[in-house]
């Protein structure tokens, strides 16, 4: 049941050959991006986050044909010639990073976030001033578990990356 | 991969129909966070799907000047949630929907699918009960449409034919507006959790009588359930604090929760109890109510 499907993959077109009884997490892994893990496999975790159209999906349970035509961002694609993208910079700094599973399925959450916000906010995305706490945050992730931080530092992380991203603009 | 045998892409309702009618036997799919994990858990029944995810004529939401309001099936409940909260349109399913799962699940997970899933403890369930939502369901054979509440027929079973596919839900003006809602979940975690109970209420006031309550819950019968017997007992009551201490201690009368790994018969019972006064009280100060 195979079927070739072309889509952007982290700003690049290509041609995937994927199987339709395929998840995207699956086809992606395949075709090399092991950035993305699978944890629970039933979209529970989060591990397994990418932007399909800048909208975060878990694609364990997202059908890889649904990938057609479509925008794909995954970890891979995050870091600019092995510059840290801010919110990478800001994981990195706040320690949120212990084994490192969760990682990316967090850190594609958290850019789709900011990213909303800075949008939001008509391109100014400003710490502290645009009414953004830690219970926000934390709701915003709710979709993402950690077994090593404890949160605390994730949510750092995501203060941080709030604060990068405006002063990167 | 997904134990899938057959898969067809349908690209319009009139499609949909006519796959469904065709292959016997086939499940709709179309956020998927439900049926690709029953996939993935070897659930037989799901072999042969028809995709409709993301089809134009599933995805519209219209709210009329006059205060209908039509929901498509294939909505997500990011976008339902985004379109309620920015016309300040049903509080109780705006908090229903952002009840559900996580971020990245209401980004895909429909409407639609919540309710034909069949859930006694489906998050939308209970709000689209009190503003009793009406469901348009489609096949060959024609259309038909009716009440959510009528449309359970049991724990995970709907009224749904084979051949057929869900394609709207709507709500009368008069079911939603001069209302106040609200909507709480009692669950062991705050997200990525199923209800133990879900309980939702709408109510309407005339100088702080009741002229009209709505009250449902997800989890205290085999199917999401409204209250009909209390509800009626209240018409024309004036709000205060006895009469909500009276709808507590009434609440059970029509309900049945059961014992589950989850939580205990008498447990189920108390939160039942708590969340009456609760939801009810909320309900009644977005009204307009003074308690």
């Amino acid at each position: 049941m195979k079927q070739i499907i072309q889509c952007q993959l982290n700003g690049k077109p290509v041609e995937l050959v994927v199987d339709v009884r395929q998840s995207l997490l699956e086809a992606l892994r395949s075709h090399g991006l092991t950035g993305c893990k699978e944890g629970c496999g039933v979209g529970e975790c989060g591990a397994c986050t990418v932007l399909i159209d800048e909208v975060p999906v878990d694609s364990c349970i997202t059908l890889a044909i649904r990938a057609e035509g479509r925008v794909i961002r995954t970890i891979e694609g995050e870091s600019i010639n092995g510059e840290l993208s801010p919110v990478q910079q800001a994981y990195v700094d706040a320690g949120a990073v212990q084994c490192g599973f969760c990682t990316p399925g967090l850190v594609m959450k958290t850019t789709s976030y900011i990213e909303g916000l800075a949008q939001s906010a008509g391109g100014c995305c400003q710490s502290g001033s645009n009414g953004i706490n830690r219970d926000d945050i934390r709701r915003e992730h709710a979709g993402n578990l950690c077994r090593c931080t404890g949160y605390q530092t994730v949510v750092d992380a995501v203060e941080k990356s709030i604060q990068y991203y405006s002063g990167q603009k | 991969m997904f134990p899938i045998d057959q898969y067809h892409r349908a690209n319009s309702i009139e499609q949909a129909c006519h796959l469904l009618a065709e292959n016997p036997g086939s499940k709709l799919i179309a956020g998927g966070t439900d049926v690709l994990i029953r996939l993935r858990e070897g659930k037989s029944g799901f072999g042969s799907l028809v995709d409709i995810h993301d089809l134009d004529e599933l995805t519209g939401i219209t709210h009329t000047p006059d205060g209908m309001l039509q929901v498509g099936s294939g909505v997500t409940f990011t976008r339902l949630i985004n379109f309620l909260k920015s016309d300040g349109l049903l509080p109780a399913l705006v908090e229903g929907a952002s009840s559900i799962g996580g971020p990245q699940v209401r980004n895909m997970a429909t409407l639609g699918g919540n309710i034909c899933n069949g859930a006694p403890s489906g998050d939308s369930a209970a709000p689209l009960l009190v503003f009793d939502a009406r469901v348009t369901l489609q096949s060959q054979r024609g259309k038909r449409e009716v009440p959510v509440e009528e449309f359970y027929a049991g724990p995970g079973k709907v009224h749904l034919e084979e051949d057929e596919i869900v394609t709207q839900f709507s709500i009368n003006p008069e079911s939603h507006q001069n209302t106040g809602s609200h909507f709480y979940k009692y669950a062991m975690r705050k997200a990525m959790d199923i209800a133990t109970i879900g309980c939702a209420a709408a109510c309407k006031l005339e100088d702080n009588r009741i002229e009209s309550l709505r009250l449902a819950y997800t989890v205290a019968a085999p199917v999401p359930k409204r209250c009909r017997v209390l509800e009626e007992q209240v018409i024309g009551q004036p709000v205060s604090r006895k009469l909500i201490a009276d709808i507590a201690s009434m609440v059970l009368e029509e309900l049945s929760p059961r014992n589950s790994w989850r939580a205990s018969k008498d447990f189920r019972e108390h939160i039942i109890r708590t969340l009456a006064d609760r939801v009810v009280s909320e309900a009644i100060i977005r009204a307009g109510g003074q308690l």
